[in-house]
């Protein structure tokens, strides 16, 4: 069991949850993931660590609420705990003193992005947060990501910062020489890290944080493999950040929808 | 008494049937396809053994278990007498009774074997292995403690026949297991029908008893590396297993559908999906499946594809029956349950539908040309035999590489080219204090060798302690 030290809302079906695991604690780098299983039944859920605290021994994550194994994860109260915690997976994001570096985040995306902007600040450069999301209430983190630099907001239905989508404001840097970045991240859905990597050019570094299906994590199963720059990649083990330049996008949200559809499998696939 | 028997009358007794669940249940049902010798038919078939001098059988084991000496007891009905030898030669009979390659081991090398049957040891092993799980009080912690301690990587049947063991001479021993539950293989791969996971837990639970410590979700290379500990422990074994699945590399391999033999048996077994409906896990049923490959890992998934509808369900294999590594009794199983065999064929691409989902794949016949470096003919492609199957599910089990994840965060540690850890004849690798064994080592083998692994690091250790 580790235990749940807080949970909070920070945004319908969004909860920030900090968990004691010592041991990741200590090791964990930014850009790498826990598998989190709320209970013996649970499903494996990958999710990225937002931050950690080595004294305390604990680890911060953002989970979005969306099928039973993430809905068991955010009911999980303070003082109760979660079955299992396993990580740090993956690989710690590739650092560099780029200059200028613009962070893309769309909607729960945002929650990964964050430690990649932290450490991004951290090693010199100079952060510029886009965050987008569906209306007011889904844009999050936005006090947190204030502390690296400028951040830029963008909703659909225009109820908080610019209306439209985040790629609009990328375009914009992009096209002032004064502003344009050095270097990307991009976490979000895939249309929208799709979308980015789309207007910019190759040879800004594109840096993506994809999110295929998994299941153990450590590069046993094969199941979130992702084609790179035309390679086949265990995206828990080789990952999760890829040159964006280089990601079959289409491939990925194909099989991230193996068991959405299930009008294909002629004997029905068990439920999600 | 009956160890009086004659060899005359014992040569008269003839190879006992294992009761098995008949196919046609069986293909709607995960539960167990042998049932278990009764007691007199366990005794008779003991009886077959002719004790004979040379004892090839105890050769032809991995691991060297005295077989007829077993065997003599069963013939008297002393079953407790028989598990009291079983036990200290081999940890995890219940488990080899029932998935090791009999027919290529004891059974091969059984002297009744070159005119008739073999006597039937694997049966009679896992008879008397459940004998002694119901029957017989789990196992004490020694009250002599060594006070050192040693950490083991890994809970597949390496790692917990060398926790076992070292339990048992008093060390104090730790597992360090990456996914959520024990056994490795043992609860991941191979599945409920052939290896009940309750005998895993079970097993598991007497390590428990000799004071073992279980802790899950600890992936050695990531959440600690070696050198950390051997901070913290005296020793150290690993048995990782090998873990990172081969694919095909042809076109079409990332279609919706197509999963590689690990990810198909993991959600089916660890994750549960066999329950269906009372699983989480979800897992693709499709109205044909398509599995390449030859070995145990093959046939479980093909047999697994069988009872969750699928309908044909093909094993493609590139090479002849003759050349399949699987064990003997799983290929005639399959067969009885309607698995359809395809021999000497070779898949070049994977079809899918503009829905994304798989719906066929493309193979090439084969036919057998010059033996190749392992003596085994090698398959050449026939010009112009192309040929489609449709598929709506596809699992590729050609094999496993090692897994680089622990042995990346620890480039002391001497691998050979294919990444698997080098060891010396005790199983201490190019660290002191640290040993490895089981598939890491071998790459994908067996599970009886990976135990023989784990009993010999386990010595290995001891000696190793007591002069440190
Ligand atoms: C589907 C299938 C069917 C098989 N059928 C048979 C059969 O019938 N008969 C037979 O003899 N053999 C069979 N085999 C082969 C046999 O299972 C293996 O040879 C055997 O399990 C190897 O044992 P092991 O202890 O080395 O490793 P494994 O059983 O692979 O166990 C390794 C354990 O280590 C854990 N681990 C991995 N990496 C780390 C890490 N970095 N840190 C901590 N823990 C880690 C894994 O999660 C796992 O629990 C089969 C294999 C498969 C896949
Ligand atoms: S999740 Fe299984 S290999 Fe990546």
């Amino acid at each position: 069991m580790f235990e749940v030290v807080s949970n909070e809302v920070l945004a319908p079906k969004v909860h920030r949850l900090v968990l004691k695991v010592p041991r990741v604690a200590k090791t964990r780098q930014p850009g790498q993931f826990v598998i989190v299983r709320a209970n013996d039944q649970s499903e494996r859920i990958p999710l990225t660590i937002a931050d950690a605290d080595a004294k305390s021994g604990t680890i911060t994550i953002i989970v979005q609420a969306i099928g039973p194994g993430t809905e068991e994860i955010v009911n999980t109260a303070a003082g109760q705990g979660l079955r299992d915690v396993a990580g740090p997976l993956g690989h710690p994001t590739h650092l560099e003193k780029w200059g200028k570096v613009v962070c893309v985040g769309g909607g729960v995306g945002t929650a990964v992005l964050y430690p990649l902007a932290a450490a991004a600040a951290k090693a010199g450069n100079e952060v510029t947060t886009i965050i987008g999301g569906r209306s007011e209430p889904f844009v999050i983190l936005r006090n947190e990501l204030a502390a690296f630099g400028e951040v830029l907001v963008t909703t659909e239905d225009g109820s908080l910062g610019t209306k439209g989508f985040v790629t609009a404001i990328l375009q914009e840097l992009l096209d002032d020489p004064a502003r344009r970045p050095d270097a990307i991240f991009a976490v979000g859905p895939v249309p929208m890290m799709a979308a980015v990597v789309k207007i910019v050019p190759e040879e800004i570094p594109t840096l993506v944080s994809l999110n295929p299906i998994m299941v153990d994590g450590t590069g046993m199963c094969g199941g979130c493999r992702v084609t790179v720059g035309g390679e086949v990649k265990f995206a828990c083990v080789d990952g999760p950040e890829f040159d964006g330049h280089a990601v079959d996008f289409k491939e990925l949200m194909n099989r991230q929808a193996t068991y959405t559809d299930n009008q294909h499998c002629r004997i029905g696939l068990d439920k999600k | 008494m009956s160890n009086d028997l004659s060899p005359k009358e014992r040569l008269a007794i003839e190879r006992t049937k294992m009761p098995e669940q008949p196919a046609n249940e069986r293909v709607t049902n995960f539960k167990e396809v042998n049932l278990g010798l009764a007691e007199e038919a366990a005794i008779r078939e003991a009886r077959r053994c002719l004790m004979c001098k040379k004892r090839p059988c105890v050769d032809g084991c991995p691991v060297a278990v005295r077989i007829p000496e077993f065997l003599a007891r069963v013939a008297e009905g002393d079953f407790a007498g028989g598990a009291a030898i079983l036990l200290v030669d081999n940890a995890l009979p219940c488990t080899t009774g029932r998935v090791c390659p009999q027919e290529v081991q004891c059974e091969k090398t059984c002297v009744r074997g070159a005119k008739g049957d073999p006597v039937a040891v694997g049966w009679l092993e896992r008879f008397v292995a459940d004998w002694a799980a119901e029957h017989m009080e789990p196992p004490k912690p020694p009250a002599e403690r060594t006070g050192k301690n040693v950490c083991v990587v890994g809970s597949g049947p390496g790692g917990l026949t060398a926790a076992g063991e070292l339990a048992r001479m008093g060390h104090d021993v730790t597992i360090f297991e990456a996914l959520h539950a024990s056994g490795g293989v043992l609860r991941y791969g191979i599945p409920e029908f052939r290896l009940p996971k309750k005998i895993v837990d079970r097993e598991v639970a007497n390590l428990e008893a000799l004071g073992v410590k279980i802790e899950y979700n600890v992936i050695v290379g990531k959440t600690i590396t070696v050198s950390q500990i051997m901070e913290e422990f005296d020793a150290c074994f690993i048995a990782n297993g090998a873990g990172l699945p081969m694919f095909l590399n042809i076109p079409g391999e990332n279609f919706k559908g197509v999963y590689s033999a690990n990810e198909y048996l993991t959600r089916v077994n660890l994750m549960g999906a066999w329950k269906g409906e009372n699983s989480r896990t979800p897992i693709a049923r499709g109205a044909a499946a398509v599995v390449f490959g030859g070995g145990n890992t093959a046939m479980d998934a093909v047999r697994t594809a069988r009872r969750l509808g699928s309908d044909p369900a093909v094993l493609a294999y590139r090479r002849s029956r003759a050349e399949m590594p699987a064990r003997v009794e799983e290929i005639h199983h399959a067969e009885e349950e309607g698995v359809r065999f395809d021999f000497l064929v070779a898949p070049l691409e994977i079809l899918g539908g503009l829905d994304g989902w798989v719906r066929g794949v493309r193979l090439q016949r084969m036919e057998l040309g010059e033996p190749d470096a392992s003596g085994r003919r090698r398959p050449v492609p026939i010009e112009g035999s192309e040929f489609e199957l449709p598929a709506d599910i596809v699992v590729v089990a050609i094999g496993i590489n090692a897994n680089p994840v622990l042995t990346k965060a620890c480039p002391e540690l001497k691998v050979n080219k294919w990444g698997n850890i080098l060891v010396d004849e005790n199983g201490q690798t190019s660290i002191p204090g640290v040993f490895a064994g089981g598939d890491i080592v071998r790459g994908g083998a067996t599970v009886i060798l990976a135990m023989g692994d784990g009993k010999t690091a386990a010595k290995s250790i001891d000696a190793y302690l007591k002069n440190k």
